[in-house]
């Protein structure tokens, strides 16, 4: 039998109580219950915040970047640092389970790159928290950067969850994905001010309905920026960086 | 799959709060735009709390739905299962989450002091 009950914020719910240890009364039976109240991210957002902190102070902008594996980020990247060269001194937070393939792509444009392997613990991490942003600031020149951009781990899930000290979140997302994924995956796409609708070259060969994909979108997010591109060929890229260039 | 990472935070938060003191039940209240599998949760802390002074504890989630309030017409609505963020009433999409995103532990249920053991 399951008990109904609602709270001062209005959300009301019942519970199926199998067990005879304490409930909701605030009458524990046999033991003793303990009101916690504690948010289970605070370690992560204390962290979170002292890393937005140390950034604040070297004046430094940072942006997450988020998005499913293979949706082109890493090729993105490699066209922003080619851009923003000379103009924007650019660090590279790179979070990759296991290999360092991805930084030694972005090798060689001058920007500075800090590698998280999250292979460490139970099969690798699938997002990058606070802490490992953390671990990483001690191999970026913060007083010699303008912007640090933090390329997530590959993951449409686990990365929305963890505020890592950033100043905004964009996400690449690729029209090979299909138009549906705003629906399947809110969360990511609410956290994303802005999002980057990437492989644009590929539309001739797709059935990719893009009227249908940006309607799902402000289903979940009405208030994102879009930008459309294609990191391949180059096509809009200069707008993001724009978009970089006016943090 | 992050319950893992979320299961040594809670392990942290409880074990603080526990001091020393036996475990039976943590009450988590999840809200259903937090990405966190009850079944997975579950799972998970028995993996983290084997061998440590937290083993055969275990987990309560408490769920709670989405809900938006409108800023233009104040309606509260409930965001079904598939999630679109836009007012029941006026079919606004300025919308506020007034419920949902809540990730807390709300309270731990500990064993009864042991007979003669002082306070």
């Amino acid at each position: 039998m399951g008990r109904f009950h609602r709270h001062d914020d209005g959300t009301a719910h019942s519970h199926d109580h199998d067990h005879d240890a304490g409930d909701h009364s605030g009458y524990a039976t046999g033991g003793e219950r303990v009101e916690v109240l504690t948010r289970i991210f605070d370690e992560n957002d204390k962290t979170a915040a002292a890393n937005r902190a140390e950034f604040a102070a070297a004046g430094v902008r940072v942006v997450n970047l988020m998005s499913s594996p293979g949706a082109g980020k890493t090729t993105l990247l490699r066209e922003t640092l080619g851009r923003l060269g000379g103009q924007v001194r650019v660090g590279i937070i790179e979070g990759d389970i296991e290999t360092s393939l991805d930084a030694d792509r972005l090798a060689g444009f001058g920007a500075q790159v800090a590698l998280i392997n999250t292979g460490a613990g139970f099969g690798g991490e699938c997002h990058l928290d606070a802490p490992m942003v953390r671990s990483a600031l001690p191999r970026l020149r913060l007083a010699d950067l303008d912007l640090v951009l933090i390329e997530n781990v590959g993951n449409l899930v686990c990365p929305a969850e963890f505020d890592v000290g950033e100043d905004a979140r964009a996400m690449v997302y690729a029209i090979t994905e299909g138009e549906e994924k705003p629906l399947k995956y809110p969360v990511m796409f609410r956290s994303c001010g802005l999002v980057l609708v990437n492989k644009l070259d590929l539309l001739p060969y797709l059935g990719f309905d893009m009227d249908g994909f940006l309607g799902n979108l402000r289903k979940v997010n009405p208030a994102a920026e879009v930008m459309l591109l294609s990191a391949r060929t180059g096509e809009g890229v200069d707008a993001w960086c724009d978009w970089l260039r006016a943090r | 799959m992050h319950e893992l990472s979320i299961c040594g935070s809670i392990a942290d938060i409880v074990t603080r709060r526990a001091a020393g003191r036996a475990v039976k039940v943590i009450n988590v209240r999840v809200g259903q735009l937090r990405q966190v599998v009850p079944d997975t949760l579950v799972y998970c802390w028995e993996l983290v709390s084997a061998d440590t002074p937290l083993a055969g504890s275990r987990i309560s989630v408490e769920s709670v739905p989405v809900r938006i309030r409108c800023r233009s017409c104040g309606q509260v609505t409930d965001v079904g299962a598939i999630p679109v963020f836009a007012c029941g009433g006026c079919g606004g999409f300025d919308a506020e989450v007034v419920s949902g995103e809540e990730f807390l532990i709300t309270s731990i249920e500990l064993e009864p002091r042991e007979e003669g053991a002082s306070s």
